[in-house]
C-alpha cells in the first residue's frame, strides 16, 4: 500500500486543478462540504472498503496461512503459473495487432476506415460469456472445427507455424526495404512478384519440413477448448481493443511529420519504426499494455466458459478464486484475490504516472469504455 | 494528406492487411459462428429457447438490475465528477485514480469481496442485515456490484465536459440574478445531459454482459437471481449448445444496438460540447 500513501502525499502538493475558478462558479461552503463528504463516502463504501477488506480477509489467519494458501497449495500455484502463461501470449498478440492497426488507421486514409475503427471496439460490447461461447462453437467437440481437431488436430499446427513464417517474411521484406527507389536492387523493386513467390516458397518449405520430420504427432486430437489455446483465444478476444485504442489517438496527435522526414532521408521501414515511431509512442504503448494486462489477468466470464474449470489444469487465477469460494475456503480465495488486487493497484499507480507523459488526446479514463468520446478535444 | 502518406510511408498494405486478418480471425469469424449456429436452429427451437419462462425472468432481471445500476451510477458519477472538477480537498488525486479501480480490478475479486462484505457477519452486512437489508444473494446485491462495475463510466464521461464548461455562461447567469441552484439547474445541468446519457448507456451496456462479479453475489437461483449470462452458462453445462447460442444471440443483438445508440449519443455529445 506504499503506492497509495505516495499518491496521497503527491496530492497534497499538487497544484490545484480548480485554480481558474471564478467567483460566480463558487458554491456556498455548506454545499461544498456536504457534496465532497457525500462523494468521499461513495468512494469509500464502493471502492476503499472492498479493497481493504480483501487484504484483511486474506491475512485474517496470519501471514503463515496466507503463504500456505498462496504457495503451498498445488492447485493455486498451478493457477498462478497458468495465468502467467496465458497473459504474456495474449499481450504479445494484442501488442502486434495494436501497433499495426494504429499504424494503418492513424497514418493512412482508406475507404472503410471509420468502420474498421468501430469494429476494433466490438469486443467491448460482447458479454464475456458470449465471447467464450463463440470459441466453444468453433473449436468445441460439437463445434465447426471439432471433428477435424479430434481426427488430426496437430496438423493444424503445421499450417499455423507455416503461416507465421509467411507473415514474418512479408513483414521483414517491407521493413528492410530501402525507401529510396534509386538505392534499390530489382529484388526490392518488384514487390508484387517477390512477395507472393517468396510467401509460397516459405510456406512450402516450412510445411514440407514439418511434415517430413514429423514435428507434430499425426492423427492425434488437439484440445483447444478446455486447454491453454482456448484460454489464450478467449482472453485475446476480450482484451483485443486495449492497445489499439490507446495507440490510435496518441499516433494521431503526434502526426506523421517525423516519420515522413525519416523516410525521405532514406531510413528503411524498420529504421523509421524503431528510431522514430516507437520512441514517440512508447508511453502510449506502455499505457495500453498495462490496461490490457490488468484485464487479461482478471478475465473471468470468457475464460470460465472455455476452461472447463479443471483444478490444477485449466483454472486461471480468477477461476481459482471462484472454486475456492465454492469450497468455502475463504482465506484461500482471498489470498489469490489479494494478488490480483495488488496488480490492479499497481496498474492504477502506473496509469496515473503515465497520464502526465502521454499526450493529452489519449484521455486517461475511458480505459474500458466501448467507444472513445473525444469529448475532451 | 493520407494519399501522400501512402506513397511515402511504408507498410500500408501490410498493416491494413494484418489488421483486417487478425480482426477477422479473432473477432468477426467467432461472432459469425455464433449467428450461424443460431441460424441453423429451426424458428420453433429458437423461439423455444429464447422465450421460456426462465429466460424471460433472466432478461427481465438483467435489464432491471442493469437499468437500476446505471441510474444510480448516473447520480453518483455526476456527484463524484462534480466534486473532482470543482472542489479542492486533500487526497483529491488519490480519489481521482481510485475511481478507475473497478476497471482494473478483476470482476471476480469485486464479486468475491462484495459477497463477503454484505453477508450477515460481513463488515457492512452486520449493520445492514439487522435493518432488514439483505444484499448478499439478492437482487439488491446484483445492483450493488453493477454499480461498482459501472461507476467509472459515468465519472469519466461527465468529468471532461465539466472541465471544459464555459465559465462565462455561469457568470452571465449569476449576474442576471439567478441563484446558484437556478444556475445549476438551468445552465449547467442541460449541458451535462448528453454526457450523462452517454455515461448511463455505457454503464448499462457493460452491466448487461457482466458475469464475473454477479455470479458470486447473486446466488444464481433460477427465476429469482439468475441473469442472462448465468443462464447461458447453465445451458452450456447441460450441453444444450443450441439453446445457449440462441440466448447469446439475443444478448449480442441487444449489445450491438446499445453500441449503435452509444455512437449516436457520443456524436450528439460532441456537437453539444462545441
Amino acid at each position: 500500500m506504499h503506492a497509495e500513501v505516495a499518491a496521497a502525499t503527491d496530492a497534497a502538493v499538487a497544484p490545484p486543478r480548480a485554480s481558474g475558478m471564478r467567483r460566480s462558479q463558487e458554491d456556498p461552503a455548506w454545499v461544498r462540504y456536504s457534496l465532497t463528504a457525500a462523494a468521499l463516502l461513495v468512494v469509500t463504501v464502493l471502492i476503499v472498503i472492498p479493497v481493504v477488506n480483501v487484504f484483511v480477509e486474506a491475512l485474517a489467519e496470519g501471514a503463515g496461512t496466507y503463504w500456505k494458501n498462496l504457495v503451498l497449495d498445488a492447485d493455486t500455484r498451478h493457477a498462478i503459473g497458468l495465468t502467467l502463461t496465458v497473459v504474456p501470449i495474449t499481450l504479445v498478440a494484442n501488442v502486434v495487432f495494436g501497433v499495426t492497426a494504429a499504424w494503418a488507421i492513424s497514418r493512412f486514409t482508406f475507404p472503410g476506415r471509420t468502420l474498421l475503427t468501430a469494429l476494433i471496439d466490438l469486443p467491448f460490447s460482447v458479454s464475456p460469456v458470449v465471447a467464450g461461447l463463440m470459441f466453444v462453437l468453433i473449436f468445441g467437440l460439437q463445434g465447426y472445427l471439432g471433428p477435424f481437431l479430434r481426427r488430426d488436430g496437430y496438423s493444424l499446427l503445421s499450417y499455423l507455424t507455416s503461416l507465421i513464417g509467411v507473415f514474418l517474411w512479408v513483414v521483414g521484406y517491407f521493413l528492410f526495404r530501402p525507401s529510396h527507389t534509386r538505392a534499390r536492387s530489382p529484388l526490392w523493386d518488384r514487390a508484387w512478384l517477390v512477395v507472393p513467390l517468396g510467401s509460397v516458397l516459405v510456406f512450402g518449405v516450412l510445411f514440407g519440413l514439418q511434415r517430413y520430420f514429423h514435428v507434430w504427432p499425426e492423427n492425434q486430437s488437439l484440445k483447444i477448448i478446455f486447454a491453454v489455446p482456448g484460454l489464450v483465444l478467449a482472453t485475446a478476444f476480450v482484451t483485443f481493443p486495449f492497445v489499439a485504442r490507446e495507440l490510435i489517438p496518441v499516433m494521431d496527435a503526434i502526426g506523421p511529420d517525423e516519420e515522413l522526414a525519416a523516410v525521405s532521408l532514406g531510413a528503411s521501414g524498420w529504421q523509421m519504426f524503431w528510431h522514430v515511431t516507437v520512441p514517440n509512442v512508447k508511453w502510449g504503448l506502455v499505457y495500453g499494455v498495462i490496461l490490457c494486462n490488468a484485464r487479461a489477468m482478471g478475465e473471468f466470464g470468457a475464460v470460465y466458459v472455455v476452461s472447463g474449470h479443471i483444478a490444477g489444469q485449466t483454472d486461471t487465477m480468477p477461476l481459482r478464486i471462484e472454486k475456492l469460494f465454492q469450497e468455502y475456503n475463504l482465506p484461500g480465495s482471498f489470498a489469490v484475490a489479494s494478488v490480483l488486487t495488488l496488480v490492479a493497484i499497481f496498474t492504477l499507480v502506473i496509469k496515473s504516472k503515465l497520464e502526465t507523459l502521454v499526450p493529452s488526446p489519449a484521455h486517461p479514463a475511458r480505459a474500458d469504455a466501448p467507444h472513445p468520446t473525444g469529448a475532451k478535444s | 494528406m493520407g494519399s501522400v502518406n501512402r506513397r511515402v510511408l511504408p507498410g500500408f498494405s501490410l498493416s491494413l492487411g494484418y489488421t483486417v486478418f487478425y480482426l477477422s480471425v479473432l473477432v468477426l469469424l467467432p461472432i459469425s459462428a455464433c449467428f450461424l449456429r443460431a441460424g441453423s436452429l429451426s424458428l420453433h427451437d429458437f423461439w423455444g429457447a429464447v422465450w421460456t419462462e426462465r429466460a424471460r425472468a433472466a432478461y427481465l432481471l438483467t435489464f432491471g438490475t442493469s437499468f437500476a445500476a446505471a441510474l444510480i451510477n448516473s447520480v453518483l458519477g455526476a456527484l463524484i465528477a462534480w466534486v473532482l472538477v470543482r472542489y479542492r480537498f486533500p487526497g483529491k488525486r488519490l480519489v481521482d485514480s481510485l475511481v478507475d479501480l473497478p476497471l482494473a480490478l478483476p470482476t471476480a475479486v469485486g464479486g468475491l469481496v462484495y459477497a463477503s462484505l454484505y453477508v450477515e457477519n460481513g463488515w457492512l452486512g452486520r449493520y445492514l442485515v439487522p435493518l432488514g437489508l439483505d444484499v448478499a444473494y439478492t437482487r439488491l446485491g446484483i445492483v450493488m456490484v453493477l454499480v461498482f462495475v459501472g461507476l467509472p463510466f459515468v465519472v469519466r464521461t461527465v468529468q471532461p465536459v465539466l472541465e471544459d464548461f464555459d465559465a462565462e455562461a455561469e457568470e452571465a447567469s449569476s449576474s442576471l440574478g439567478a441563484t446558484r441552484w437556478q444556475t445549476f439547474h438551468g445552465v449547467i445541468l442541460p449541458t451535462l445531459y448528453p454526457a450523462l446519457l452517454t455515461g448511463f448507456a455505457l454503464a448499462f451496456a457493460r452491466s448487461i454482459g457482466e458475469y464475473g462479479s454477479v455470479v458470486f453475489i447473486s446466488g444464481n437461483m433460477p427465476y429469482k437471481t439468475e441473469i442472462a449470462p448465468i443462464l447461458i452458462v447453465a445451458r452450456l453445462e447441460e450441453f444444450a449448445y443450441g439453446e445457449a447460442t440462441a440466448i447469446a444471440v439475443v444478448l449480442l443483438v441487444i449489445s450491438f444496438s446499445m453500441l449503435f445508440l452509444i455512437n449516436l449519443l457520443e456524436n450528439w455529445t460532441r456537437r453539444y460540447a462545441r
